[in-house]
């Protein structure tokens, strides 16, 4: 990466760089990158749990309301289908490792009588696949829930609720878009050129990002779905 | 001033390194750290003239010098502009130029973002600024207190340059800091162990990760106003039930550790400078580093000393009032270590030690003000006055600008290979002294005889007439003073002194390399074994009879060889980034994009998409031309 090599840490490979560490730079930014989005989400979180109950007007999202012309909205949050959805971002993830390790065991030879499993578990292109297939189940999830909550008279003007609701989920979900977009461009490489052993920081980054995302969406969903 | 004679020395430079492309496309942290300076510069004549024409109309009582709303911009445009585009990016500028050199590293971690962070600020920073051209420039102050800054009360498009252009300042501030955490954790020379960093890289290294954990909760509000604005939520919509202290606590959770990014750069720079002209190490290093950690902790404790006055509650302002009280220890501490520093040495008094040592006496005054106000029932006496307006200036003033100012007279010789002129530096100095004393000290009267802030003018016969003139007086001074800076800076750049590697007999590792250094900085990575490697080569017997060294065991003659000569880095072997304006075309992209929101305003629906989508295309189009092609 940076310009960094060395006099007498040259091993004839004119890219290898020294670091302090030994850790590639990515790696340490990756981390320095996740911890300032902690601090991004945990201001959005406070947000929302400061205005939960607030909001003057309805839909709520746990409880019934009934406006001043006596339109009864029922509590608008829908727990089995988002239960549904955390479950396959959660699948995602362990797709997300098993890409990463696919792309780790490139290099050592299959055994003669491997089964289809282990020959499965070689595919990168396949687990990254599967992995960005499931981050896009869950943006249609998503975009499920969101025209289903406008119908049913929320929008991101209604109230509290809607503002810090569509804000939080909507900053969660733009992640899992990048995270899908660079889960294809990755996938792509692949394609086109083979991941293999030496690239397994690349595809190890995006596998960090993509967990820091999943582990987001269920502070998310424990608090605001499941605690009422 | 010099201490070593020094030849006449032509640096080597390739051709392909002038021109205006060059700047554009380059990606050497020291050429960024020389653009971070020029830019910053400018930002900070632009937002003193700011505060000129805000003195000339509080001059007298009753003056008509600006209307109420220019007055309002003025004092918005003058602290947003300082903050962000004139102390913030000169810290950035030392930051650049500096940790690669101070640690042994070729270049920062990620040369191409370094670059990329340079462009957003440089775009940023035009996009909120030209808007007072044309009298439509933020007006809200620069902490743009929601709901103020709400469309209900703040109509008009001012507001809407405030929030996008600090929201784009943000990404370059946070990219930056994610470049300096991996350099400085990640680049060391073999043997630059952490406790024998030079004190600017360390002080350097708590503020990277201050701006990584203290502009999201910013960023978070900043998007939180831009929905109401354009899109109608009610994050600040009071009569839809919103809590009117959201706002103040999101910003003041990023707005107290901005005053340690602010000062934090300014005092590792007094703490080159000090030892250097002392000829004595720093006084307690160990305890200097622990203090700045500590400073970094405790910021992020202490918010809620700037809302004393919105009725907390006794539990929050006994909470916050004791950590603000706490703060004081680290700092203090740094201040008598300054002091130690100095004392018994063989102290020169050349301009940037006397920046420095200003910088000790009037940092306590702000810093004891500071303490002043800590105390919930004397800060409801003075929050809102000029009482504050007097303490910050004399921490923001008085500590960074001062540090700066020492920083530059410096650092000037190796970023130029000249010495900025100390005649006129010594005329500098006394100005800007005496013109910030006689501007800020008058305040404190004023503040305490009941004088509000960001107020755009008053009756005659409170008491307040005199002070104020006083200041006024004071700020004309310091426009002088900063005037034959600006000549001094200019001139010497071609009619300086010529200045060796070593000017200063300085003793950390940028020193030991031609000033200006050449691109690869070092022809060999340096091998450290002590935090003073050149007061080790130089003499090697200096540290006996010291113990306040720190290291264990005695260091011998320092393995580290002072590089007179420059070759081309081809000549040397050693790879370097290519230039590339794809980061510049990135940084446009992501600025385009931003504005696109402006045509929202006037219902230009099909306008603003085409811009914001058009920007989009050049900021993803801009990423993945620069990620697939190779740095070097």
């Amino acid at each position: 990466m940076a310009s960094h090599a060395i006099a007498g840490h040259d091993d004839g490979h004119a890219h290898t760089h020294h670091t302090t560490t030994g850790l590639d730079h990515r790696k340490i930014a990756i981390w320095a990158f996740i911890g300032s989005e902690c601090m991004l989400f945990a201001s959005l979180i406070s947000t929302y749990l400061i205005y939960k109950g607030k909001s003057l007007v309805g839909p709520y999202p746990h409880t019934e309301y009934t406006d001043a012309a006596g339109k009864v909205f029922p509590a608008i949050l829908d727990i089995p289908v988002t239960s549904a959805s955390t479950f396959v971002l959660l699948m995602s993830s362990l797709a997300m490792v098993l890409a990463l390790q696919a792309v780790q065991l490139k290099g050592t030879p299959l055994p003669a009588n491997a089964g289809w499993w282990t020959r499965a578990q070689r595919s990168s292109q396949l687990w990254l696949f599967t992995t960005a297939l499931l981050g896009a189940t869950f943006l249609g999830f998503q975009a499920y829930e969101f025209t289903a909550f406008v119908r049913e008279g929320l929008t991101i003007k209604t109230n509290l609720f809607g503002s810090t609701f569509f804000t939080l989920t909507g900053f969660h979900g733009a992640h899992v878009t990048v995270g899908v977009l660079w889960l294809f461009s990755l996938l792509w490489i692949d394609r086109t050129r083979g991941l293999g052993p030496k690239d397994e920081l690349v595809v190890d980054i995006a596998a960090l990002y993509w967990h820091f995302v999943d582990v987001v969406w269920i502070v998310i969903f424990t608090l605001i779905y499941l605690i009422q | 001033m010099a201490t070593l004679a020094a030849p006449a020395r032509a640096t080597a430079v390739p051709a392909s390194s002038t021109g205006l492309w060059s700047w554009i496309a380059t990606t050497d942290h020291k050429r960024i750290g020389t653009l971070y300076l020029w830019t910053a510069l400018a930002f900070f004549l632009i937002g003193g003239f700011e505060a000129l024409l805000i003195r000339t109309q509080l001059a007298r009582p009753n003056m008509g010098f600006v209307s109420a709303e220019t007055y309002n911009q003025l004092f918005t445009m003058h602290g947003t502009t300082m903050v962000f585009l004139a102390v913030m990016p000169l810290s950035a500028a030392f930051f650049n130029y500096l940790i690669p050199l101070q640690i042994g590293a070729r270049d920062v971690a990620f040369p191409r973002l370094n670059a990329f962070s340079y462009w957003v600020y440089l775009l940023g920073g035009i996009f909120i600024t030209v808007p007072i051209l044309f009298q439509v420039a933020p007006d809200g102050g620069w902490f743009g207190y929601a709901p103020l800054t709400t469309t209900q009360f703040s109509s008009g498009p001012n507001i809407d340059f405030w929030v996008i252009g600090l929201q784009v300042l943000g990404v370059s501030s946070l990219a930056a800091a994610f470049n300096f955490i991996t350099t400085i954790i990640n680049l060391r020379a073999p043997g630059m162990t952490l406790m024998r960093m030079p004190m600017f890289t360390w002080m350097s290294f708590v503020v990277q990760f201050l701006l990584i954990l203290a502009f999201p909760p910013i960023t978070v509000a900043l998007v939180f106003l831009l929905m109401d604005r354009f899109f109608g939520t009610t994050f600040y919509a009071i009569a839809q039930g919103a809590d009117p202290l959201l706002w103040q606590h999101l910003f003041w959770v990023f707005g107290h550790p901005e005053v340690y990014i602010l000062i934090l750069p300014a005092f590792g720079l007094v703490s080159e400078v000090l030892p250097t002209f002392s000829k004595k190490p720093l006084f307690g290093y160990n305890v200097m580093v622990y203090s700045g950690i500590m400073i970094g902790f405790l910021g992020f404790g202490v918010w809620a000393h700037h809302m004393f006055s919105v009725g907390m509650g006794a539990v929050a302002d006994s909470i916050f009032s004791l950590m603000t009280m706490l703060i004081a220890i680290p700092t203090g501490v740094k201040i008598f270590n300054w002091i130690a520093t100095m004392w018994a040495g063989e102290v020169r008094f050349t301009v940037p030690m006397k920046f420095a040592i200003a910088l000790i006496a009037m940092f306590t005054i702000g810093g004891i003000s500071g303490v002043m106000h800590s105390s919930p029932p004397a800060d409801l006496q003075q929050t809102d006055s000029y009482f504050v307006v007097a303490h910050f200036h004399y921490v923001l003033f008085g500590g960074s600008i001062m540090g700066i100012f020492a920083g530059i007279y410096h650092y000037y010789p190796k970023i130029t290979g000249r010495f900025l002129d100390e005649r006129l530096g010594n005329v500098h100095f006394w100005l800007n002294f005496i013109g910030m004393n006689l501007t800020f000290f008058p305040m404190h009267f004023s503040g305490l005889l009941g004088m509000p802030r960001r107020i755009y003018t008053y009756d005659a016969g409170q008491g307040w007439d005199l002070f104020n003139l006083l200041a006024t007086y004071g700020t004309y001074l310091l426009a002088i003073a900063t005037a034959v800076f600006v000549w001094n800076f200019v001139r010497s750049r071609t009619r300086g002194v010529i200045a060796g590697g070593d000017p200063w007999g300085a003793a950390t590792l940028e020193w030991a390399i031609p000033s200006p250094p050449p691109e690869y900085n070092f022809a060999q990575i340096p091998t450290v074994t002590s935090r003073y490697p050149l007061w080790d080569l130089k003499t090697p017997s200096w540290h006996e009879g010291e113990d306040a060294h720190g290291d264990t065991g005695t260091p011998g003659p320092s393995p580290l060889k002072e590089e007179t000569e420059t070759h081309t880095a081809k000549a040397l072997g050693i790879p370097m980034p290519y230039p590339t304006a794809k980061p510049a075309f990135t940084a446009l992209g992501l600025v385009v994009m931003f504005s696109g929101l402006l045509f929202l305003r006037n219902d230009l629906f099909a306008v603003a998409m085409t811009v914001t989508l058009g920007g989009a295309a050049m900021l993803i189009g801009g990423l993945y031309a620069w990620l697939t092609s190779p740095l070097e």
